[in-house]
């Protein structure tokens, strides 16, 4: 028997509000496989389960908060004895229910375990209440409607499903806008948590939030260094414009593609840039699992890693681009995607500014920051020439590196970018 | 087709890949960057999604006169005609 935790995504993550099982007690569970979705500050994530076997119970029911490392469920491994599960570790809500008191906390001595649990001090866990009560079961509901819903405090039961028989957010704008029955009235206290304003279903005062305590912890925690080169990008996107002129739409290429690739390679050469400082100090990775920071619009980011990115062919490396940035717009994330980046990569895009100073992501120990590209004046071999050119900067954590590993990086990702066929 | 049945076929593009933006307010004649802050990303996507929806081969020299919604309705329309 396992326990199928509440995992951590991000040295920012404290809790997380569970918004779907895709799995019912004694569905076979398969190693990888996404059993479950969260709602975090960086929205709906789905949860991956790393052991094959039976679902046995489920501990923590759709609609109920829990901090980092609550156990979720239990899976029985493959051939194991059926066994008595623990008590659940938040005591489940009963359904239909009225008004929810606002800010019920969960038994102390569970809150102590958990933080005992992730290592840290009980006081700094935030109370976990319930955010909404929630139908559990196969209620069939799309992502931005579970937001919308968990947002504004709406009782699922409450919603009527279209004609579909799914709840998309029209159905959960529609009891909005309907008079309320008095004894279902969400409490106020806890829907003004929830009342914010938000775009595309994401609170993005609590993305802010998760933003402000990755990068207070990062600015406190690392000896930042910064190193910077203006590389020649003419024979990268001279190429990629020949290239995508004989592809059909379907086939073309971002730029940023060879790009990535080039840094990807060049983060294989250079480990002392790649991986993960934690307790024992500095742990290179294996693999390159490079994070490509993703604007939201209206504010904010989020960094989901393309895995192996160094050992994908650029049409390989353009679909899962083009998936991951399909997912940060309107679908869902992957747990795994959030706590496997080995590096991060920070494109500012055009009609931007020139020089980008990114701040590292910890646990990581490197950050790549690319300005715009832009024509600018270019010398060499004692002639002056306008050149597409763009700056790039590393920031590199001193307990790890120094500015030479930076160079060697810098050096090493110009002449992969020079070599656009090569990628 | 005419312009409303255009119109569709290029909202159906846009929210298909920031569906986000659905039910926002949307003014046809501001650039999608200027008003949802697509990136080059976000309007390639735009691009793959509105030839999937409609056939037409978007060579990247057209993609200037795609930035709005009016000037993809016109564009469409322009094609349109010269399959016919």
């Amino acid at each position: 028997m396992s326990e199928f935790k509440m995992p951590s995504l991000g040295a920012d993550m404290e809790a997380g509000t569970l918004v779907e099982w895709m799995k019912q007690p004694g569905d076979r569970v398969e190693r990888g496989e996404v059993i479950a979705a969260v709602e975090t500050q960086k929205g709906a994530i789905e949860i991956e389960v790393f052991e094959t076997g039976v679902l046995e119970k489920i501990l923590v029911e759709v609609g109920q908060r829990a901090p980092v490392g609550t156990v979720l469920a239990m899976i029985r491994a493959e051939g194991a004895e059926q066994a008595v599960a623990p008590a659940p570790a938040v005591s489940p809500v009963s359904l239909p229910s009225p008004a929810p008191s606002p800010m019920a906390p969960t038994a102390p001595s569970v809150a102590t375990a958990v933080a005992a649990q992730v290592g840290r001090a009980a006081s700094a866990m935030p109370p976990v209440a319930p955010v909404a009560v929630l139908a559990p079961g196969a209620l069939k509901i799309t992502p931005a409607a579970m937001r919308r819903a968990l947002e504004l405090g709406i009782e699922l039961a409450r919603v009527q499903p279209g004609a579909d028989g799914v709840i998309g957010l029209r159905e959960v704008e529609a009891v909005v806008s309907a008079p309320s029955p008095a004894p279902e009235a969400p409490a106020p206290a806890a829907q003004a948590p929830r009342e914010r304003e938000a775009r595309g279903g994401l609170d993005l005062d609590e993305m802010r939030k998760a933003i402000a305590a990755a990068m207070s912890r990062s600015w406190r925690e690392i000896p930042h260094y910064f190193v910077s080169s203006t590389l020649d990008l003419s024979p990268m996107l001279d190429w990629l414009q020949r290239e995508n002129a004989q592809r059909s739409v379907l086939q073309r290429l971002h730029y940023s593609v060879p790009l990535i690739k080039a840094a990807a390679l060049a983060l294989k050469a250079t480990p002392a840039l790649n991986g993960h400082y934690g307790a024992d100090g500095f742990e290179p990775a294996k693999s390159v699992n490079l994070g490509i920071a993703v604007a939201m619009r209206g504010g904010g980011l989020i960094a989901p890693a393309i895995l192996d990115t160094d050992t994908l062919d650029l049409d390989t490396l353009m679909e899962r681009l083009n998936d991951l940035v399909a997912r940060v717009r309107g679908g869902r994330l992957r747990s795994s995607e959030l706590s496997a980046s080995t590096a991060t990569i920070s494109n500012l895009g055009e009609d931007t500014a020139d020089t980008l100073q990114p701040i590292i992501y910890p646990p990581q120990v490197a950050i790549i920051g690319c300005g715009r590209i832009a024509e600018r004046p270019w010398a060499q071999d004692d002639a002056l020439s306008a050149r597409r050119t763009l700056i790039v900067t590393v920031g590199g954590d001193h307990r790890v590196s120094d500015g030479r590993s930076a160079a060697n990086f810098l050096h090493r990702l110009d002449d992969l970018l020079r070599q656009p066929e090569r990628l | 087709m005419n312009a409303e049945a255009f119109e569709q076929q290029v909202r159906a593009a846009l929210y298909a890949i920031a569906p986000d933006i659905e039910g926002e307010p949307l003014d046809a004649d501001v650039r999608y960057r200027d008003q949802f802050e697509f990136d080059s990303m976000d309007f390639l996507r735009f691009i793959m999604e509105l030839h999937r929806l409609t056939g037409v081969e978007i060579p990247e020299s057209d993609y200037p006169r795609l930035q709005t919604l009016n000037a993809g309705v016109a564009y469409l329309r322009g094609q349109g005609a010269r399959e016919d």
